[in-house]
């Protein structure tokens, strides 16, 4: 590979990083304590510039790359080094999902700062919420152009506290701290095997740079030592942990605590999708490893089916959404485990469901947010008939829900299709399973739509609802137009990965069948909640009829309580407290002990110090008479 | 006589000598026992220079050395004793116990 030419952009593409980063630095410790707006206005206008910076860099990168992607590492400095040998690097890679996901992360968060402005207008802890999204900005975009695991590790770390720190921002409400620490202590138990994951890659391979690690030589050094896979499936429970892949998906609903716009940046559309950029990132490795790669397909097949059940029964409207994150992350996931380097379709189109994810899901949670900024509840049974008293917000709302059911010619329609069309050749289970759950995905999408949107108001809130204020549709315009285009765009020319895709056509077959199946979950849904009168009644006699299923299902499988139970009434009964109990006693008494016999020992000392010289000189003969036994009996 | 009969008065000296020192209640008793033990210890160089190296004078020189460090030694010690007189009006080392604890 020929050194490639140098634009200004790419050489400076730290930049991106940077800027949100001292603007965290400048919002945080000096213009918030004076101005709220200021600090809003600044954090806002750092990830402008940090947005231009990265469409600057897209287009400079594609002037470059030509056919075939390049994989470049434009700046990188050392950071850390352990021995001459074992050095860490800070850098940053461009290739092309690192450069989609910069430009999807500062477009999404630079919209989400806009709304935000007018959204927490007046809230206390206005200049600290601007400084935490700068701050977690910052981390994503370090996670997202890596150049090694190690710095990835640091900056996923650094990702989770800054969710953290925005789940829990209404930290005197309790139901929000729960969620915090719930939040951290599950991404955080994951990291745990993403942490040996790379212990045991960059011990076996002795890198830890993604580009040597795509190395082929790598891959058989590593099947050398048998631990390929394990390792894989280590660093894929990490990626669970991030994306809320079952079984780790129980933090992301409760996340919903945080304030709606930091759903919407962090709970949607970027951070949850840093486990799919993982194994995107890995995927090089993933393709040789068939058993790693078979358990994130199964794995993200059944978060998908098992989340979009749960959607269909929550009230909250923001439960629903996570649900369904949950539900397109699955997509994602089993999308990149069902591809292969013959056949990498499935690779491009999880890439390309991520993108539209990004923005049609952040269109929903902002929409949502606007609804609940007007209505004051998050339970869809009290709102309704909002389509009069909040027009614009209602037109955006529609499009994102037409969108993510995967109606043309909104963008999830051409990467649900995508993701369809992969799963075609060769495995029938997926396939048949992502249409089921492209259908129920449009059923509890419409469902909030019609509930919230069509019919009468239902309590005296909504009727008093009014729209929104012109910063927050400002973004939600945005991200419909977004939402409208950014199908069309043709990706599989532009992220690809192992043998090069045909330029990939509309199936017929597999687009009717998908677009049958989301009209017919959103039929069955104008039936059940949409007519005007008694919706409440026919979803009750349905639900009175499911009887336990339903009671099953509205409790999420009770997951939370089996959690609760293996945690409190096993591991913290038979684990935690035995080992409380041997600190406190064994490992503490022991301290105390030694410290309690100095004492007594230095006690005893006491009664010889009589101040009486002529003792003193007593003892000294004795020593001296004693050591010169010693010496004799040894010596002489 | 051989040098046992004198390394056996040494060693008597020196060992009357602590002996003052650690029964004495007078500090004047036990200066004067210090000043036994010097003695032990001049004779004991003046004997090994005779027995052990004849031709040399180093035992005797230090022999001399010890005589003049303990003309000093008694000054100072008796100019302490002289002020701690003063202060407490006895010389009775077993009354002498700040140091305890």
């Amino acid at each position: 590979m020929q050194p490639p030419v140098m634009t200004f952009m790419l050489e400076n593409s730290w930049v991106i990083a940077a800027v949100p980063f001292f603007s965290f630095l400048l919002v945080g410790l000096f213009i918030r304590p004076y101005s709220d707006k200021w600090a809003g206005l600044v954090a806002t206008s750092a990830l402008f510039i940090s947005m231009l910076a990265s469409y600057l860099l897209a287009w400079d990168y594609l002037q470059i790359s030509g056919a075939a992607p390049q994989v470049l590492v434009p700046w990188s400095v050392e950071w850390l080094q352990f021995i001459p040998k074992i050095s860490v690097h800070m850098g940053v890679l461009i290739d092309p999902i690192s450069v989609m996901m910069m430009t999807v992360v500062t477009t999404v968060s630079f919209l989400v700062h806009v709304y935000s402005i007018g959204y927490m207008h007046g809230e206390n802890g206005y200049g600290r919420y601007f400084t935490y999204l700068n701050l977690f900005t910052f981390s994503m975009l370090g996670l997202v152009s890596s150049t090694n695991i190690f710095q990835m590790y640091v900056f996923w770390e650094l990702v989770g506290v800054s969710s953290f720190l925005l789940i829990g921002f209404y930290y005197k409400k309790p139901a929000a701290v729960a969620a915090a620490k719930k939040a951290f202590i599950v991404t955080r138990f994951a990291d745990l095997g993403f942490l040996i994951g790379i212990l045991i890659l960059a011990g076996t391979s002795q890198t830890i740079y993604f580009t040597s690690l795509s190395q082929p030589e790598v891959v058989s050094q590593l099947n050398e030592f048998g631990v390929l896979n394990l390792a894989l499936l280590l660093i894929f429970m990490g990626a669970a942990g991030k994306s809320a892949m079952f079984p780790l998906h129980i933090w992301l609903p409760d996340a919903m605590e945080g304030p709606t716009p930091v759903s919407a940046l962090i709970h949607a559309a970027t951070m949850v999708v840093a486990g799919v950029y993982l194994v995107a990132r890995m995927f090089p490795l993933y393709s040789q490893a068939t058993y790693a790669l078979e358990v994130v397909a199964f794995v993200g097949l059944f978060t998908s089916a098992f989340a979009a059940i749960i959607a269909c029964t929550q009230d909250d409207i923001k439960r629903v959404l996570a649900f369904s994150t949950l539900s397109q992350l699955g997509y994602m996931m089993f999308s990149l485990g069902i591809a292969t380097l013959r056949e990498p379709l499935g690779y491009t189109a999880s890439m390309f469901h991520l993108y539209n994810h990004a923005f049609f899901k952040a269109l929903l949670f902002l929409g949502a947010g606007a609804v609940i900024h007007a209505v004051h509840t998050n339970n869809i049974w009290e709102m309704g008939g909002l389509r009069k008293k909040m027009p614009i917000t209602h037109i955006t709302f529609l499009i994102a829900v037409l969108a993510i059911s995967g109606i043309w010619p909104f963008s999830g329609f051409f990467s649900k299709d995508e993701i369809l069309v992969a799963s075609l050749h060769g495995h029938p289970i997926h396939f048949i399973g992502g249409l089921i759950v492209a259908g129920i995905t449009a059923f509890y999408m419409s469902r909030i739509y019609f509930l919230t949107f069509l019919g009468n108001s239902r309590t005296e809130a909504s009727s008093h609802a009014h729209e929104a204020s012109p910063v927050m549709l400002f973004s939600l315009v945005v991200l419909a137009a977004f939402s409208c285009v950014t199908g069309f765009i043709p990706f599989s020319h532009y992220v690809s990965i192992g043998q090069p895709l045909e330029h990939s056509r509309i199936n017929l077959l597999v687009a009717i069948s998908g677009t049958l199946m989301a009209l017919i979950g959103i039929f069955s849904s104008w039936i059940i909640y949409g007519s005007s009168s008694g919706s409440a009644k026919r979803s009750d006699v349905i639900a009175r009829r499911l009887g336990a299923i339903y009671s099953l299902i509205k409790n999420k499988f009770y997951f939370d309580e089996i959690y609760q139970f293996v945690t409190h009434k096993i591991i913290f009964k038979f684990i935690a407290s035995p080992i409380a109990w041997f600190d406190r006693k064994v490992v503490d008494g022991g301290v105390n002990l030694s410290g309690w016999s100095a004492r007594k020992v230095g006690e005893g000392f006491l009664s010889m110090q009589t101040g009486q010289l002529q003792t003193y000189g007593v003892w000294f003969v004795i020593g001296t008479i004693v050591t010169f036994f010693l010496f004799w009996a040894t010596v002489g | 006589m051989t040098i046992m009969n004198w390394l056996q008065l040494t060693l008597l000296l020196f060992s009357i000598g602590i002996y003052g020192i650690l029964t004495r209640r007078s500090a004047v008793g036990i200066l004067i026992s210090v000043e036994l033990m010097l003695n032990a210890g001049a004779i004991n160089f003046v004997v090994f220079n005779k027995y052990v190296a004849a031709h040399q004078v180093s035992g005797q020189v230090m022999s001399i050395f010890v005589i003049a460090l303990a003309a000093a030694e008694v000054m100072i010690g008796l100019a302490i004793l002289i002020m701690i007189f003063r202060q407490r009006r006895s010389v009775d080392v077993t009354k002498m116990d700040t140091l305890k604890n």
